[in-house]
């Protein structure tokens, strides 16, 4: 029976009922009211700080250009999903299309990665410095965050990639063996282009991540300001110089101006891979 | 040709998979290699149940870490006392008593909440929460144990929402519609029928956003305050240090290879075995939800067989 027809058997509402109708009104209220106060009070005193000055080439120590990160932001996404998606998109191929179902390595994998998607970014930033940096010898440089962030990726993308490819129906497999085709290309002729929406979505939420992350990259990357010209150099993302600006306390505005672009960068990825995940599955249906 | 390509492609997929087992492996051989050394040159109870923190004191340096432990434990407690309520009610709102034009909002943003950088929390913190705190209670620092619960209790909120909604809308309607035919209204069914029914998927929200707190670390360094010293729970109003907080705030400047840095990957290593544990006990209460939604698919499927 649907709602509707219940609706007029339902006993009027108790002082008791009149109470928790109205707390979890007020916790709603209380949740949103907080999530468009946070957002609203950066994007208000950001966005008059917004000048050309903080998007000039050549960082100061009086123009705090974000420039440099900015950049730096965009090599490290490139590169650490240079990494983490082969892997990431590899794994869930053979979880999904070729490994015995039930079978103890799928058992194994799937341990793991659950492992992985809960360790805090604190430790990654440890394990990345201990042994990309150190152990390796890579230094503190961009190499060893890409690599750091790699890895904390790999359950995102696993799972949103093990996800589209489950969600692809198996008569699309029985129609590609049927006409002859071996498991490997059913693979990369039917099942990925089909489920590739979804993972697209997936790498999207992912690059929301590495945008975001700080506690992951501050021993790896290090922090210093300027332009990417190698992987081997430190450098710092968007993240990090809103964290070190809001520390040293003398450039707030300068804070605040980044904290938007950041806000508007990871936001904007955010929406823009709901929006794909949910047209994925319409398409689907 | 075609056998061998099929073949070489297998084994590669197979490697990409154990790539993700080969790193748990790696992070816990080199955490625990780094860390368990120090932590018994420390001395593993004068580590763990140390009440001082001097790692650079020049005769003596002290390495103890319950400071840190106790503190992660309190910020965290705070923030469930702060996060959850809030939490579980505006997700039992969300399930069972939102109009569908205001779950079009509310829905997506949450979700929005949910992507928000951690340090833009901590940015928010360090220039709303503590200066608001500094003024209403007269403190000599805003950044203390409120603050950080604060901040912290806000950042669970997606978390706790989004796996409580989900469980709660797994429970099944005929509850529901049992308890209002036995008279119940709207609001009594729901907080006595399914939020009871749905109780073991409510407390994985809650160990989640634990899981989520404890390790959280940029925006807690930024409004804790991070004195390394020993507090009492209800010093709600002075500074705290976490273990993030001490790691991230001294990693930077330990030597290589020292028992100071030893010590902080040490503190890095007890934090992960806290994770661990948290995670475990989440994988524990989502699989009872399994393996019920399990029973109750199965239940459906007989029901829906056509008796002879």
């Amino acid at each position: 029976m649907d709602m509707v027809k219940i609706k007029k058997f339902i006993r009027k509402k108790k002082p008791a009922d009149w109470i928790r109708f109205f707390v979890m009104w007020l916790s709603a209220i209380i949740t949103v009211f907080i999530l468009l106060f946070m957002v609203g009070f950066i994007v208000i005193r950001g966005v008059p700080h917004l000048t050309p000055s903080i998007f000039s080439p050549t960082w100061t120590t009086a123009n705090q250009s974000l420039l440099p990160a900015l950049f730096t932001t965009i090599v490290m996404v490139l590169v650490t999903l240079a990494i983490a998606v082969p892997f990431g998109v590899f794994t869930a191929i053979y979880l999904v299309e070729y490994a015995p179902r039930g079978s103890k390595v799928v058992r194994i994998i799937r341990t793991t990665t659950e492992t992985l998607a809960g360790i805090p970014s604190i430790v990654y930033g440890l394990f990345g410095y201990i042994f990309f940096t150190i152990w390796l010898g890579w230094g503190i440089s961009l190499i060893a965050g890409c690599f750091t962030l790699a890895i904390m990726l790999l359950p995102i993308i696993m799972r949103t990639t093990e996800e589209s490819l489950k969600s692809i129906p198996d008569s699309y497999r029985e129609g590609a063996f049927s006409l002859g085709a071996g498991r490997l290309r059913t693979v990369f002729r039917v099942t990925l282009p089909s489920a590739m929406p979804g993972i697209f979505a997936g790498v999207i939420l992912g690059v929301g991540r590495i945008v975001g992350e700080t506690a992951a990259l501050i021993f790896t990357i290090g922090n210093v300001v300027r332009m990417p010209d190698s992987l081997l150099a430190p450098g710092r993302t968007l993240s990090l110089h809103v964290f070190t600006l809001a520390n040293e306390g003398m450039f707030v505005d300068q804070a605040y101006a980044t904290a938007v672009v950041l806000l508007a960068l990871v936001l904007g990825l955010n929406a823009l891979s709901t929006t794909i995940e949910r047209r994925f599955r319409q398409r689907l249906q | 040709m075609l056998k061998f390509r099929e073949t070489t492609m297998r084994i590669v997929f197979l490697i990409a998979a154990l790539a993700s087992v080969a790193a748990v492996v790696l992070i816990c051989v080199f955490l625990f290699a780094q860390g368990l050394p120090a932590m018994g040159e420390v001395g593993i109870l004068d580590f763990l149940l140390g009440e001082r923190w001097q790692p650079l004191h020049r005769e003596t340096p002290v390495f103890g870490v319950l400071p840190f432990i106790l503190g992660s434990i309190y910020v965290t407690v705070g923030a469930i006392i702060l996060g959850v309520p809030i939490g579980i009610f505006t997700a039992i709102f969300m399930a069972k008593m939102c109009p569908k034009s205001i779950y079009g909002f509310v829905k997506p943003a949450l979700n929005l909440l949910a992507g928000i950088p951690s340090v833009v929390y901590g940015f928010f913190g360090m220039m709303v929460v503590v200066p608001i705190l500094f003024d209403t209670f007269d403190m000599v620092d805003g950044r203390s144990m409120l603050a950080a619960s604060i901040i912290l209790g806000i950042m669970i909120l997606p978390t706790v929402i989004t796996i409580a909604e989900t469980n709660l809308r797994a429970v099944p309607q005929e509850l529901y519609e049992g308890a209002v035919a036995l008279g119940a209204s709207h609001e009594r069914a729901v907080f006595k029928v399914i939020f009871p029914a749905a109780r073991s998927g409510v407390m994985a929200a809650v160990v989640l956003g634990v899981g989520r707190a404890i390790g959280e670390t940029m925006a807690v360094t930024m409004v804790a305050g991070n004195q390394p010293a020993m507090r009492m729970p209800y010093e709600l109003f002075r500074g705290i240090r976490t273990m993030t907080a001490n790691i991230v705030m001294e990693m930077g400047y330990s030597q290589v290879g020292s028992l100071h840095q030893g010590a902080l990957i040490a503190t890095g290593v007890v934090l992960f075995v806290f994770v661990l544990i948290i995670n475990t006990l989440f994988s524990m209460l989502n699989k009872e939800k399994n393996i019920k939604d399990d029973m109750k698919k199965e239940a459906a499927e007989t029901a829906a067989e056509p008796t002879s």
